[in-house]
């Protein structure tokens, strides 16, 4: 065993050192963006530029009493993102729900129910999988345009709520952590299929859920394409679309455009370290037993 | 059957007699109407449109193969391809051994931090690609941008070098490598540590050096997740859009950010041809189907 002679020692061993040699300057350099554009977001423009991070006075020294709130008051009061973020959270959650269900049902069916066609709704699940979604965009826009829906948010959330993949992530979850016999179990004590399904596989699916609405969230908060095709209301549009369209109206206030990028940014990443555990394994674990 | 007698016996709702069968399409219902709505029709219209010359959403005449001979004559097009396809090798070439040569750092046995580690590196994919063209617009701006900044400061580069008017395709390759490289790096490090420790310590037994160890016997190992995430990065960087569309707002100077689906985009919603929009689209989607295709036949090929 390599491990036994590294074990001996507990002291100073190059061996175990250079990993994080290499691993600690490139995670810095993976936090450095971010790390800017949280203080980039509160520096004032006549400070934007004359730092790389923290605001400095005359003399160079650190002044964090330079740094503003006014973009984020800016945003608020002029641009009135308050709205577009309301609809960001609206958007994704409720895709996020309805999504995780419809694909959590439709896997769960396939990996365990023993129905007529099955075996051909599986290899359909498999076909859907290598349509692109820009092949679709058209063709969604002159259908939703015939169902009189364009600027409607069922237009951006309908065409999303089953996607192909993720029912075949639920298939695998369900072949893994699903056991039959506890089925067979539930049907003896006389509970219904649809009642087998949401007290007994729903529990057990509880990981793959939580990897698959983190998932289907961030899809639906990043998601440019579909409301800039498919809604035309200002105020009907996602922080994607808004904060992207400030890009245009803003293009000199780059303390304007990080602040709304901030606020864009910062609910994700804090719905995803509350949750990090379950989706980082839950995604892993899908891709390896897959 | 007794079971479902026995419920109706007891007198609770019919639902319960449901049998497994019926409950299998039930259960599948939601999905595939949806996708039969909202995929497979689409899918059939998307067809129809190619091989159509429109007028916006409403008015169709059928035009056979003139919207791809159309586009396939557009140099326009062209340029859209070349694009793609350089950014698709820098992902590819670049980015997936970065991610592995990461992974295998971290699966090092009693590496201290992993899991720090793999959060961190994570953590970039989240900001997705509409804020991470916005960070970039700023990061890569001539003169005052960071990216500008650090390199003038370390290597003399000079502050004015044109990322975006210029040199959009490393831009973009970098901001990529950014949001990306930790992400398949999970998948990677998932993979490796499933590989059999007995196996890599049979081969080092046998005097293999940690290359040949790497190549003969990690790689064959891991070989389905590689396929995997491979075609996974293949196919998301054929689509690029948002990024250099958000980052330059359009397709940049002399088109150097137009990418194919930009390009799409341009056809379908700023000049209202759908009928060309969807020909892109199926130019697209069977490039995209025959490359993947060819890909899963060479690593079937190479296992056997």
């Amino acid at each position: 065993m390599a491990g036994n002679a590294e074990n001996r020692s507990g002291g100073f061993r190059p061996g175990r050192l250079w990993p994080h040699l290499i691993m600690f300057p490139v995670s810095l350099l993976m936090l450095f963006p971010i790390a800017w554009l949280v203080i980039a977001a509160f520096k004032a423009e006549e400070d934007f530029f004359g730092s790389l991070f923290f605001p400095r006075d005359e003399s160079g020294a650190i002044a964090l009493d330079r740094l503003t709130l006014k973009h984020f008051d800016r945003l608020f009061n002029d641009v009135g993102i308050g709205q577009a973020l309301s609809n960001s959270f609206f958007l994704s959650g409720a895709l996020a729900i309805f999504a995780s269900l419809c694909c959590a049902a439709a896997g769960y069916a396939l990996a365990r129910l023993k129905f007529k066609g099955s075996g051909t709704v599986t290899v359909f699940v498999l076909a859907m999988l290598v349509i692109p979604p820009p092949l679709l965009l058209a063709p969604t826009y002159e259908l939703v345009h015939r169902l009189g829906l364009l600027d409607n948010y069922l237009a951006v959330l309908l065409p999303w709520m089953a996607p192909a993949f993720g029912v075949f992530l639920f298939r695998q979850a369900t072949l893994q952590s699903v056991p039959r016999e506890l089925l067979e179990a539930a049907r003896i004590d006389g509970m219904s299929e649809v009642g087998i399904f949401a007290n007994v596989a729903l529990p057990l699916l509880r990981p793959m859920m939580g990897a698959f609405v983190m998932i289907t969230f961030l899809a639906m908060w990043n998601n440019f394409i579909m409301p800039q095709v498919l809604l035309h209301s200002p105020e009907k549009m996602p922080l994607a679309v808004a904060v992207a369209n400030m890009k245009g109206v803003y293009y000199q206030d780059y303390g304007m455009q990080m602040a709304a990028t901030l606020l864009s940014v910062a609910p994700v990443l804090v719905l995803f370290l509350m949750l990090q555990r379950d989706f980082v394994s839950g995604l892993a674990s899908g891709a390896v037993k897959g | 059957m007794s079971a479902a007698g026995g419920a109706e016996a007891v007198g609770v709702s019919p639902r319960r007699v449901l049998s497994e069968r019926s409950a299998g399409w039930v259960l599948m219902g939601p999905f595939l109407l949806i996708t039969l709505v909202f995929v497979v029709f689409p899918l059939y219209r998307s067809i129809v449109l190619a091989f159509s010359q429109t007028f916006g959403p409403g008015a169709t005449t059928w035009a056979g193969m003139l919207n791809f001979v159309e586009v396939l004559r557009d140099p326009l097009f062209w340029v859209a391809v070349r694009n793609t396809a350089l950014f698709t090798l820098g992902s590819l070439f670049i980015q997936l051994p970065c991610s592995l040569l990461l992974a295998s750092i971290l699966n090092r046995p009693g590496l201290k931090g992993r899991a720090v580690y793999r959060l961190i590196m994570f953590m970039p994919q989240l900001v997705g690609l509409v804020f991470a063209a916005m960070i970039g617009g700023v990061f890569f701006a001539k003169t005052v941008g960071p990216v500008n900044t650090v390199l003038n400061g370390a290597f003399g580069v000079p502050l004015d070098f044109p990322w975006l008017d210029i040199h959009v395709i490393p831009s973009l390759i970098v901001i990529a490598m950014w949001l990306y490289v930790g992400f398949n790096m999970v998948y990677f490090l998932a993979a490796l540590q499933t590989v059999d420790r007995s196996l890599v310590e049979a081969a080092m037994i046998d005097g293999a050096n940690p290359a040949q160890r790497f190549w003969h016997v990690v790689i064959p190992s891991i070989r389905p997740v590689l396929t995997f995430v491979v075609l996974l990065s293949f196919i998301g960087s054929m689509q690029l859009f948002e990024l250099p569309f958000i980052m330059l707002n359009g397709p940049g100077t002399e088109n150097r950010g137009l990418t194919v689906v930009m390009y799409l985009y341009q056809q379908g919603f700023e000049q209202g041809d759908l009928g060309m929009a969807s020909a892109v689209g199926w130019l697209l989607g069977l490039g995209l189907i025959g490359a993947s295709a060819v890909q899963v036949f060479i690593s079937r090929r190479e296992t056997a």
